[in-house]
């Protein structure tokens, strides 16, 4: 006998169009081709950190230091060009910093046992300290005149759309052909689903793990460019800021449940434009940050709920630790 | 003279106690009260006036704040959660102290209990949606942390300017914030008392042993009725009220309510969580470990900044912290067991001369034979592993089973037989006692009497603990083998107190001294340790003179006598020594002399072992369990010597067929009957020429009248 559910995907997706239907016609302004150009602008960055997420996410694990990852390879091309290199010495020289950081993360979730959430929680810090005390001259890395060219990762249009965006659809695109169409997503599925299983099987889990974080590392930097470009400098006290609960709550609010092996792109994007949506109509409206966040909040309480009731955690397999 | 250097470094150098003390709880908090005590050293040589009054009073007071958060998020932690939420939830509590305070104008008492109301709240709201909701206690409070810090910023917005201008001057109010009792911060008198009674809560008292439980195994917690959301959901509350707590002194300390308040606090006070050696995950902590490690974080974290570090160098050095706290606890945990199982066996020097012939045809008092061949077989597969038989007066037979229970065969066939009692564990040495009680060593339980009606009762499982022992040796491991003296005291071996009774044949491959010879009064119900020191006792019989024991050393392949009355109290004399085989049970014989079972024959190569400890250690450490050099218990034989030490007379079973090992021996009307702690069947030898009335009970306590 088959009981009629609901998806977690389809209610937050009548979530939004209820969301996306009130503000078109409660909020003048909302609904015009400018405006939604600007949703999906503001909220670009976000979904590509979304998408460095959501595989960790579906590999089991969480990645705190995404926004450490955002910051700081970033504010490495700026302050070395700054400093007189050249650009593409210091692009490399910053990925290298990014895969090495993955690494670590890697290293320290698949091959130490440290839960993610502390391991990257304190990797985290530890980058950003990195950067506050010896990479960065000053908070905000300014754009030099070396920087020519690499702003068009964020600014301009490519056929009418902005550049975020496309950069966006661009990273969906890799991340969907990453976890649909290779041997390596299909094994994040796996190991997600059921780590110990995936393991008897014989998958090779612990270089899987350090994968799927070099992989997020390297997905929040790209983040970073997008953003660094798109604003001319990169402000690395993003870090002390809340973007990492806007990161987990599009991929929760998008459907990718936190114990791992459900979801996909798709539900990364749905998550996004929700949030997209909300934040845009909260800054019609007018409602304080501080207020804005305490909504997003609620909001992502009220998802993480929700979750728990449609994904619940099997008691049989819970691992002691996995809090 | 090597041999002798040998012995000497074996016998004082206190190899087994490494073993000991790394499996104790305890060892787990001396690593970081160790690094705590460098850190301390450290600092007081680098800065200055690290150690002066002031300082000392300044750092007590940031870290009591920050302690009592730690002792929220201990317990959290414990119970197998985590905490987020707290720095907001200090932000907030702070708030509304300084508002009921400075713009409601409350009395300071109010304002004390409403902070910690607030606190208890917002706790609650985490507990609810943690521990009934049964949400993920990380994702959880990472929300509630935002919720909280933008209620808190909204809050601000509108009331900071308000708190500024109000200059609060309650002596109670500045007494909170500034005040000290005998010079002691007021906080850390508070502190104090808080984690006494935290430490008595966690230790002692049944909630906290709930809390223990649930975090140690949720499920296991739930099956014995533990009600786990509720605990769990006060845990929550509880480190809500602490970090309202430590919030409220920070308010009266300094009464500002910036926007930056408790921004980062939590990886503050997980850092110090994980530092002190509280597991991530839950069931194992203590409150000396939250407090050990808040203070490291703090004195890092402040003597970073006296040394003008950079903030971003303080953060790193935090993440550093807690990053390698975290993998060493992982690791630690997860092997713990297997490096304590690796450094726990020590073995010891132990030289015995070459053992005395055996050998057919070489003559010697233990010249082997086949007498014992034809022995008539008891409950054959119907009984499992009877180490000691014993008669009553009625002629019946009792033996003791693996399963637990003492089994009675009935004369005068012995092929009906019944559970005369139920024990649960392991029966070993039995005796009689002057009114038909049966007293029985039972192995991991201690000395235990069943009455003729099969009554069982407990008595006694402790003796008095020697002073300067690690592991707790007042609980009996594996009692061994009894006799009871004309006055009532039951002498008992309990053959090691480093083992349990299914690893006792690693204390032979150790050798040392571990066992014991107690006694137990049964007129004062006392217990007290006899003899100390001695490998492997076993066997026990009272001697004829009524004065003494014969007592065996399995290991140390001797009999030995002990005076426990007259001239010679507290004297110890060997009887016998370099025996060929491994001693155990001794009885008594109806023409005076006493029967003993040797439950295996040396061999030369663990002879020669037992001469090389080194090499033993590296056995135990290196090879698997089942691979290591083992006393030898397949033949054996029984022998009958008298009180000189003289072998008179030895029975053997060459083949092992019919009865393969004997662990003890009873005399019985003309027979003897054969117990072995791995057969399946007890054996009766028809003696040659003894007395054929002999009864065990009717020569110790008389006749019946």
């Amino acid at each position: 006998m088959k009981r009629f559910r609901v998806t977690q995907q389809e209610i937050v997706f009548v979530v939004f169009a209820v969301l996306f239907a009130a503000f078109s016609i409660l909020l003048p302004g909302f609904l015009t081709a400018d405006n939604m150009l600007t949703l999906l602008q503001n909220v670009a960055v976000l979904g590509i950190l979304g998408l460095a997420m959501a595989i960790v996410v579906l590999g089991r694990g969480i990645d705190i230091s995404l926004i450490a990852a955002l910051a700081v390879p970033p504010g490495i091309v700026l302050q070395m060009v700054q400093n007189g290199h050249s650009l593409p010495a210091s692009i490399v020289t910053a990925l290298l910093f990014a895969v090495v950081f993955g690494l670590v993360n890697g290293w320290l979730i698949a091959v130490a046992e440290v839960p993610s959430l502390f391991a990257t929680l304190a990797t985290g810090i530890f980058v950003a300290g990195l950067g506050q005390a010896f990479l960065f001259q000053l908070d905000v890395v300014q754009w030099s005149p070396g920087m020519e060219g690499f702003q068009r990762l964020g600014q301009g249009a490519i056929f009418g759309v902005p550049t975020p965006i496309v950069m966006f659809a661009i990273a969906c695109v890799a991340v969907a052909v990453f976890l649909r169409l290779t041997r390596w997503g299909a094994y994040t599925y796996a190991i997600g689903d059921n780590p110990n299983a995936a393991r008897v099987t014989g998958l090779p889990v612990r270089p899987i793990i350090i994968l799927q974080y070099v992989l997020a590392t390297l997905i929040g930097s790209f983040a970073g460019f997008v953003m660094a470009a798109s604003i001319n400098s990169m402000p690395t006290r993003i870090f002390n800021s809340t973007l990492i609960y806007d990161v987990i709550l599009v991929v929760v609010l998008g459907g990718i449940g936190l114990s791992g092996g459900r979801g996909g792109v798709l539900n990364v994007i749905i998550g996004t434009l929700l949030i997209g949506t909300m934040l845009n109509g909260m800054t019609i409206l007018d409602i304080p940050y501080a207020g804005q966040n305490l909504i997003k909040g609620v909001v992502l309480l009220l998802a993480v709920i929700t979750d728990s009731f449609l994904n619940p955690r099997n008691e049989e397999t819970a691992q002691q630790g996995d809090i | 003279m090597l041999n002798t250097l040998t012995r000497w470094r074996y016998r004082f150098w206190p190899d087994h106690l490494l073993g000991e003390i790394l499996s104790k709880r305890w060892t787990e908090t001396a690593v970081p009260v160790i690094v705590l005590l460098m850190v301390g050293f450290g600092l007081s040589r680098t800065i200055p006036n690290f150690l002066s009054p002031s300082s000392l009073a300044d750092t007590a007071r940031q870290a009591a704040e920050i302690g009592f958060i730690g002792l929220g998020e201990a317990l959290v932690v414990i119970v197998g959660g985590i905490d987020l939420s707290v720095g907001s939830m200090f932000a907030l509590t702070d708030f509304c102290a300084l508002y009921t305070l400075d713009v409601l104008n409350w009395p300071v008492v109010a304002v004390a209990a409403a902070t910690i109301a607030c606190g208890a709240v917002l706790g609650a709201i985490n507990g609810f949606l943690v521990g009934y909701l049964g949400l993920r206690a990380f994702i959880t409070t990472l929300i509630t942390l935002i919720i909280y810090r933008s209620a808190f910023d909204l809050l601000i917005q509108r009331y900071s300017n308000q708190i500024a201008s109000a200059f609060p001057d309650f002596p109670t109010w500045n007494f909170i914030g500034g005040g000290d009792v005998v010079g002691v911060p007021s906080i850390a008198v508070v502190y104090l008392a808080v984690a006494i009674f935290g430490h008595i809560f966690l230790t002692r008292l049944r909630p906290g042993w709930h809390i223990t439980a649930i975090g140690g195994s949720r499920r296991s917690a739930y099956n014995s009725g533990i009600a786990v959301r509720r605990t769990i959901a006060l845990c929550y509350v509880a480190s809500g009220a602490l970090t309202a707590v430590g919030a409220l002194f920070f308010a009266a300390r300094l009464g500002t309510v910036g926007g930056d308040i408790g921004v980062g606090l939590e990886v503050i006070v997980l850092t110090a969580t994980v530092l002190g050696g509280i597991t991530l995950g839950g069931g194992r902590g203590s409150v000396t470990r939250s407090a050990v490690g808040t203070l490291i974080v703090l004195l890092i974290t402040n003597g970073l900044t006296t040394m003008n570090a950079r903030g971003g160098f303080t953060r790193m050095a935090l993440a550093t912290i807690l990053l390698v706290a975290a993998m060493i606890d992982i690791r630690w945990q997860k092997n713990r067991t297997r490096i304590i199982s690796k450094v726990y066996v020590s073995p010891t020097y132990h030289d015995l001369p070459p053992p005395p012939t055996t050998e057919i045809g070489k003559g010697g008092p233990f010249e082997q034979n086949d007498r014992l061949r034809d022995v008539e077989l008891i409950g054959l597969g119907r009984i499992e592993a009877p180490e000691d038989v014993i008669l009553d007066r009625h002629d019946n037979l009792y033996a003791g089973s693996r399963h637990g229970d003492v089994i009675r065969f009935f004369a005068p066939d012995y092929t009906r037989m019944e559970i005369f009692a139920h024990i649960g564990g392991q029966p070993l040495g039995m005796a009689f006692d002057r009114k038909d009680n049966l007293f029985i060593c039972i192995g991991g339980m201690g000395l235990y009497r069943i009455d003729p009606d099969g009554k069982v009762e407990k008595a006694t499982d402790e003796t008095n603990r020697s002073w300067l022992s690690v592991n707790d040796d007042s609980r009996l491991r594996l009692a061994d083998d009894l006799d009871i003296t004309d006055n009532g005291l039951i002498f008992f071996s309990e053959a090691t107190i480093r083992y349990e009774m299914d690893e006792w044949p690693v204390d032979g491959l150790e050798a040392r001294g571990n066992g014991r010879i107690i006694c137990y009064d049964t007129n004062t119900g006392k217990t007290h340790t006899a003899v100390r020191g001695l490998k492997f006792p076993n066997g026990i019989c009272v001697a004829s003179d009524g004065q003494s024991i014969l007592f065996a050393e399995t290991f140390g392949c001797s009999i030995k006598r002990y005076w426990f009355e007259g001239p010679n109290k507290g004297r110890i004399e060997v009887v016998m020594d370099n025996l060929p085989g491994y001693p155990d049970n001794i009885n008594l014989a109806s023409d005076g002399n006493y029967w003993l079972a040797l439950v295996g024959m040396r061999s030369p190569s663990l002879d020669l072992a037992w001469r090389m400890p080194a090499f033993r250690n590296r056995m135990a450490k290196r090879l698997p369990v089942d691979e290591w050099l083992f006393p030898n218990i397949n033949t054996g034989c029984v022998v009958k010597f008298n009180e000189k030490g003289e072998i008179l007379d030895s029975y053997w079973d060459l083949h092992g067929l019919n009865h393969p090992m004997i662990t003890s021996m009873r005399e019985h009307r003309g027979h003897l009957y054969l117990g072995g702690i791995a057969n399946n069947r007890i054996g009766r030898y028809k003696l040659e020429g003894a007395d054929p009335n002999f009864v065990q009970y009717e020569k110790r306590w008389g006749r019946l009248p």
